[in-house]
């Protein structure tokens, strides 16, 4: 039972999350004037979910914080509150206040007692302002005497309800449902006893019962099922709208009227009445079932894990499959044309499982997206300033390894234009803008990949006190002629911020270049743009998976290496002349009209028995960090394919300068060079070698001192 | 490796009916030295297989293999201890553990015994307090008069340095 009750606490969590985000949603679609009554619906409706959920599971802090809140809901939702704004920030700060408890009661933290009772407080008070009755009782019952004076159709719905064992295990009332239904229109219940056996045989801790409830209300037929929201995996449920209720005069027949004379007696209890009646339905002039409308929703919760599961399978699948093709090369297609047509068949179809397979676990950037409303709140608050967050695109579906490490850099950034790039309200209002600033965040597909940006119509970037810092920094000489593109991109360099003063929002110096160093680490690109005076905009992309990438496997003495397929610009053997020694000891080669650094992977990873001679290899010039060119000397390439992306760190730790692993078709490991972090190692490597004078790129097959490969950690 | 396997099996249902004082150990040696780990920790005894090097990765660490779709580590118990690089053949063993969500290989000479042993058996180290080095091991118990070694994995390999990461990654 306690690991069952574990479980449903887990799923409890989870539905808490979707509730928050759409109760997030709703005000602030109220905030923004929108007063929609389905909105408000929706929003009392997480409310009182999490609510429910809390009460079953005994978190009271929660429960009773949250009844709060939907009682004020609940006035506004019935039209004795207002909807204005003040009463929404009260609602977005109660909102805030309810996430941390949610977050509270999950890490099973104590509360204290104190927590969010001021916007109680608020909550109560505005309630009281509005000098009316404030229990949830009165309301309701408030509401009934708006229903029965209200001019909509009313329905009549008949309710088949058969609960399972479940139902009763997991602490739900029947008759609470049935309360809670009269509590939506005139109800009447039948129950069926026919399968409760002898009382000999009867096991007590069965379910033997079945209802069938008929109820007359003018609610729509979502409404109805909601009552059943908790219980509707535990019962069989079916919800037939039987059509429009004629009031008992209109019935020509008498047992149908006594059936429904109900009209005297609304408040009554529960009527059971112990004898089966069957298929006693009352024909209706318009009499119209909604077969389709009750079938099961077209989705499915499945646990995470489960996917991850599927996602790994498939990729050893894929690895199986690019050993066979390794094998089936190998074949005479006149010998075996049967084999090796059957060989090319698998691979396309294990391409489109991995496909299909990826596409479950695909997530909208909705999830990421979701967390940045509050963080604007909470930034114009602290800093004073005015904006307003619009988001478009948030359904663009990435794989949820993305959308899990997109996050703190999109924080980061939103945080960045916040408080770098909106100016206070009085100098835009000065400078013709509206007090209010636009950030505006969106994403999109293109081109296999997401791409994500965020535009602000601040003060853009000046670009003046950019380029004066980055002089004072040493980032670059004063004689430097920098394109106004070149200038803005200045402010991914590290330890690089412009702020005037350390707020504590931002401007601590770990800025941008983190950023973008942790969208380089998911294989993404960054880049901004910004006109002074109109605004900045950032955009980046990023793969669609973390799980697969296409990959160059190269042979480096007696190992395989993987090299990322995207950063590779060209493959080629230089001439001896292009190939020159720098004073340093470093070797350049002339590509496009450039000199590139080579860089020894044999050195940098301790590789024996590699060809040394770029000459006698091949240089693999590959695209780093800021677009820089560098060739990477490999002896050989060996094939181009899809690798599937391991961790080394699940098991192991980290490795410099190789971002995970991966299992080649013959089933050995093999490894995938991190492009950024070996141009970071060779960097720090020449700085060394610069200062003690010393030649470190000479041949040498020991590994370098782990000091002196270690990179900056901001 | 598969009648091994199985025996595990029967010991491990035998254990939870025993007297809760008596563990079983899976005992290894490296030379003529006799270690053991506890056998609810070791998840399978596997050949040596060829591995993929790490860089800059410590002496003993002899790189990476592939276990079913798993990177594996695998470490030298030999050069662990400071005696030297073992030239694997085919009777040297990696014996896979599990420490708690991490599972590494070790690379022994060869599985030698699995053995039942009261609490009250094992004795202290001595000098442990002293020598740093020797939290590794747990304690030392002598069976048939020959000295075996109990070891924590654990803190053999420096485990718990290694930060947390997405499990599922993997």
């Amino acid at each position: 039972m306690s690991d069952s009750m574990e479980q449903f606490k887990v799923i409890f969590f989870e539905e808490c999350s979707e509730l928050l985000v759409s109760l997030e949603e709703g005000l602030m679609l109220l905030q923004s004037g929108d007063n929609d009554e389905e909105t408000m619906h929706a929003v009392f409706r997480s409310v009182h979910s999490i609510k429910g959920g809390a009460g079953a599971f005994g978190f009271d802090d929660l429960v009773s914080f949250a009844h709060i809140q939907e009682t004020m809901l609940d006035e506004m939702r019935s039209g004795t509150l207002a909807i204005e704004t003040k009463y929404i920030d009260v609602l977005l700060k109660a909102y805030d206040i309810l996430v941390e408890l949610v977050g509270m009661a999950q890490r099973g933290e104590d509360v204290d007692p104190d927590y969010g009772a001021d916007v109680a407080r608020a909550m109560k008070d505005i309630m009281n302002e509005s000098d009316q009755p404030t229990s949830e009782i009165e309301t309701k019952s408030e509401k009934k005497v708006k229903k029965v004076a209200s001019g909509k159709t009313t329905h009549i719905f008949k309710i088949s309800f058969k609960p399972y064992v479940e139902l009763y295990q997991r602490a739900n009332e029947p008759i609470l449902l049935m309360r809670e239904l009269q509590n939506l229109g005139e109800l009447t219940v039948e129950i069926d006893t026919s399968a409760l056996p002898d009382i000999e045989v009867m096991d007590a801790e069965h379910a033997y019962f079945n209802w069938d409830l008929w109820l007359i209300s003018d609610v729509g037929e979502n409404e109805i099922q909601e009552v059943f929201e908790f219980v509707e995996d535990d019962c069989d449920l079916n919800i037939i709208d039987l059509g429009v209720y004629l009031s008992p005069d209109d019935f020509v027949e008498d047992d149908q009227a006594g059936l429904f004379d109900v009209q005297d007696n609304s408040a009554s209890d529960v009527k059971a009445t112990k004898t089966v009646e069957k298929e006693k339905i009352p024909s209706t002039p318009q009499k119209k079932p909604k077969a389709e409308e009750t079938v099961v929703s077209q989705s499915i919760r499945v646990e995470l894990d489960k996917v991850d599961k599927l996602v790994n399978m498939v990729g050893e699948l894929v690895i199986t499959q690019a050993m066979l093709r390794e094998q089936g090369g190998q074949l005479l297609v006149e010998q075996y044309p049967n084999l090796v047509q059957g060989i090319e068949e698998l691979s396309r179809h294990i391409r489109e499982l991995q496909e299909s397979v990826m596409a479950i676990r695909a997530q909208p950037v909705k999830s990421v997206f979701s967390r940045m409303p509050r963080l604007v709140r909470e930034l114009t608050s602290s800093l004073g300033k005015k904006a307003r967050l619009v988001m478009t695109g948030e359904e663009t579906e990435v794989d949820k390894t993305v959308t899990e490490r997109i996050g703190d850099p999109l924080m980061h950034m939103i945080r960045n234009s916040v408080d770098h790039g909106l100016e206070m309200p009085d100098v835009r209002k000065a400078n013709g803008k509206t007090e209010e600033g636009i950030i505006h965040l969106s994403a999109f597909h293109r081109g296999g990949r997401i791409f994500i940006e965020i535009e602000d119509d601040g003060a853009g970037i000046n670009r003046d006190v950019v380029l004066q810092k980055a002089i004072e920094n040493g980032v670059v000489t004063a004689e430097a002629n920098l394109s106004d593109d070149e200038i803005n991109n200045l402010i991914f360099m590290p330890g690089f911020s412009t702020a005037k003063e350390v707020t504590n929002v931002s401007g601590r110096g770990v800025g941008m270049d983190v950023v973008r160093k942790n969208i380089q680490s998911l294989g993404g690109r960054i880049s901004i743009s910004s006109t002074q005076g109109k605004g900045s905009k950032f955009s980046m992309s990023l793969p669609l998976t973390l799980a697969v990438m296409d990959g160059m496997v190269v042979d480096i003495g007696q190992e395989k290496f993987v090299l990322p397929l995207a950063n590779i610009i060209q493959t080629l053997r230089p001439a001896n002349r292009d190939v020159n020694m720098l004073p340093d000891g470093r070797s350049v080669m002339m590509f496009r009209d450039q000199y590139i650094s080579l860089v020894p992977l044999y050195e940098i990873f301790g590789v024996k028995d590699a060809v040394h001679n770029p000459c006698e290899g091949l240089v693999v010039v590959v695209e780093g960090d800021g677009g820089v060119l560098m060739g990477f000397i490999v002896d050989d390439l060996v094939n181009q394919q899809q690798v599937v992306i391991k961790s080394l760190e699940s098991n192991y730790e980290l490795v410099e300068g190789i971002s995970g692993a991966t299992i080649l078709g013959n089933g050995r490991v093999s490894l995938i060079v991190d492009i950024a972090t070996v141009q970071t190692m060779m960097t720090n490597k020449h700085f060394v070698s610069e200062n003690n004078g010393q030649n470190l790129s000479k041949n040498s097959d020991k590994s370098l001192p782990q000091a002196q490969l270690s990179m900056e950690i901001h | 490796m598969a009648s091994l396997t199985a025996n595990n099996q029967i010991l491990n249902n035998n254990e939870s009916k025993d007297d809760d004082s008596f563990k079983q150990y899976i005992s290894f040696n490296i030379d003529k030295e006799i270690y053991a780990v506890e056998i609810t920790m070791v998840r399978e005894i596997k050949g040596w297989i060829p591995t993929t090097s790490l860089p800059n990765s410590p002496d003993y660490m002899r790189g990476v293999i592939n276990l079913r779709g798993v990177i594996v580590p695998v470490f030298d118990l030999r050069t662990r201890f400071r005696h030297g690089k073992t030239t694997p053949g085919k009777t040297h063993v990696v014996i896979i553990v599990s420490l708690d969500e991490r599972t590494i290989g070790i690379l022994v000479d060869a599985v030698s015994d699995i053995l039942t042993i009261a609490e009250d058996e094992i004795l202290s180290v001595p000098d442990k307090d002293v020598n740093p080095e020797y939290v590794f091991m747990e304690g030392l118990v002598s069976v048939d008069k020959k000295m075996v070694a109990i070891l924590k994995p654990r803190l053999l390999f420096n485990m718990d340095d290694v930060p947390e990461t997405d499990v599922n990654a993997a």
